[in-house]
């Protein structure tokens, strides 16, 4: 029962963003902000995880790969595939759900408790379209680009690990990477990146707008976000494979 | 003016504010009184929309604030102004930067001309040169004051100001009480103040109202309250053994059996008999 009334005022919260913007200018400016802070703010971890998870991707690939008949190719296919259609968009944004998500309910928390968000609504502003909106926005037009970052240096890791441990030369990734490439499998990974964008900027923005009390609640509010938007993204993933890679 | 009429609010099972009606002058501080839990800031709540009254009619210039819709309750929001009693200042905008907020929001004006405005509400609030400083840097008492600048920035005709004593010391208080009083003077503009701190009753009450459980006990001045016959009115403002001492000195004085110039040591320490007649 409550998960409907939590769900029915995560729906009034999207209903009530759509509103006459007060003034465009500032809007705009509030969304710049959101796009450097989620954008900008969140670039390091990624290129670290990016980079990363293809070099592992690629070592562990090759350990499993004994077999003389396959070729050493087929190590650069596997990982462009896994990287693209899984570690890019859902693990990146599993650890966005926490970079983001714990930003986003926190500072929307704090401006709830401090009454911050009381004295706009004095003013005459819609807090749900100046405070909330932006920030999906923001995060609609940046995760997804971050999320083709990760895909990019998710490879190169794996071109690296590949090379510096002598067991697939450049070249021979290189030709991997060509061979069977299905541009659908981007398409798919960037329907991803768009719902997970939405989920781990959208639920957040729920819990830190929600928050009622002081700011133990607000650290309460936050890990619930972030644990709600894993939830919803993992449950989303699997929803989206389902529903679009199904032969 | 903001006339009230039976404005009732509920949560829950619980009743917090029942059947109150009571008018609010222009260029007046209006002060809502009352104990903890006693429903002032809800009241206040309900009369600036954050609360929805279960009944009841706001009236702002005749027109009835709950049934307005969006845009004119917008309208009306941009004549309010409200001191909240943590301030409510944007913690990552400097004072210039949550001064101008508003005028940024709601005005088409050049930057230079909005910063003028700002400069000459810091000066009205006595905080010229502070504008590049953040929240942080600011005092409890510069914190209220950079929130009655924001607040009166857009001139505003009704200025709401929640416990703007919490917190601060009784010189800082004062400062505060007197700079709402001249504001509400100056401006003309209808003033609420929230309140249960006595000397700004005494300092600007013009006409307060005393609320006991949700209800309206008392309506009065703050040349009347001292006076008041009623009973849970003078529990809540002569808590103190002090407060009564003082309330029983300034009948003798009005009854003249003091002489105005003594001062209170004299009084305490040589007409402790006079007090205690009047006890009696």
């Amino acid at each position: 029962m409550r998960f409907f009334t939590e769900f029915g005022r995560y729906l009034l919260l999207i209903k009530g963003m759509f509103s006459r913007p007060e003034n465009a200018k500032m809007y705009w400016k509030e969304f710049m902000h959101q796009c450097s802070e989620i954008g900008l703010g969140s670039m390091g971890i990624v290129v670290i995880i990016s980079f990363f998870m293809g070099a592992v991707s690629a070592l562990q690939t090759a350990y499993q790969l004994t077999s003389p008949v396959i070729p050493r190719s087929t190590i650069a296919q596997i990982v462009r595939d896994t990287v693209i259609l899984e570690f890019a968009p859902t693990l990146v944004c599993i650890v966005l759900a926490g970079v983001v998500g714990s930003k986003i309910a926190s500072e929307l928390g704090n401006m709830r408790v401090s009454e911050q968000i009381d004295a706009l609504e004095i003013m005459g502003i819609n807090t749900k379209t100046y405070l909330v909106l932006p920030k999906i926005c923001a995060a609609l037009l940046t995760i997804p680009a971050l999320v083709i970052i990760a895909m990019g240096l998710g490879i190169w890791g794996g071109r690296v690990a590949g090379s510096m441990s002598g067991i697939l030369p450049p070249n021979m990734y290189d030709i991997g990477l060509l061979e069977n490439f299905v541009p659908y499998n981007v398409v798919f990974a960037m329907a991803k990146a768009y719902t997970f964008a939405f989920l781990i900027s959208s639920i957040p923005a729920y819990y830190g707008y929600h928050v009622e009390g002081g700011s133990l609640e607000i650290g309460r509010s936050s890990t619930k976000a972030v644990v709600v938007s894993c939830v919803a993204v993992l449950f989303a993933d699997y929803l989206l494979a389902a529903l679009l890679l199904n032969d | 003016m903001i006339e009230v009429k039976n404005l009732k609010k509920t949560f829950g099972d619980k009743t917090i504010i029942d059947d109150v009606s009571v008018k609010m002058d222009s260029g007046k501080c209006n002060l809502i009184i009352g104990s903890s839990g006693s429903g002032k800031t809800v009241f206040m709540k309900c009369l600036v929309g954050l609360f929805v009254p279960d009944a009841g009619e706001i009236l702002y210039r005749e027109q009835d604030f709950i049934q307005m819709n969006v845009q004119e309750k917008k309208e009306i929001r941009k004549q309010i102004g409200m001191l909240f009693q943590g301030s409510a200042l944007f913690d990552s905008l400097t004072v210039e930067q949550n001064v101008m907020f508003p005028l940024n929001m709601f005005t088409n004006d050049s930057h230079r001309k909005k910063l003028k405005r700002v400069n000459e509400v810091l000066d009205r609030v006595n905080l010229e040169g502070a504008n590049k400083k953040f929240p942080a840097e600011l005092s409890g008492g510069m914190k209220k004051r950079v929130g009655i600048a924001r607040a009166i920035v857009l001139n505003p005709q009704y200025l709401f100001c929640d416990e703007p004593n919490s917190g601060l010391d009784p010189l800082t208080s004062l400062v505060i009480d007197r700079l709402i009083k001249e504001i509400t003077l100056e401006y003309k503009i209808t003033t609420v103040v929230n309140t249960h701190d006595m000397n700004s009753v005494m300092e600007v009450g013009d006409h307060i109202i005393y609320m006991h459980q949700g209800l309206k006990e008392w309506e009065g001045t703050n040349k009347e309250i001292i006076f008041s016959k009623n009973d849970k009115l003078n529990e809540f403002i002569f808590a103190s053994e002090f407060l009564k001492d003082a309330k029983d000195m300034r009948m003798l004085e009005m009854s003249g059996k003091i002489d105005n110039d003594r001062n209170m040591d004299d009084i305490m320490n040589n007409d402790a008999s006079f007090m205690n007649d009047n006890k009696t």
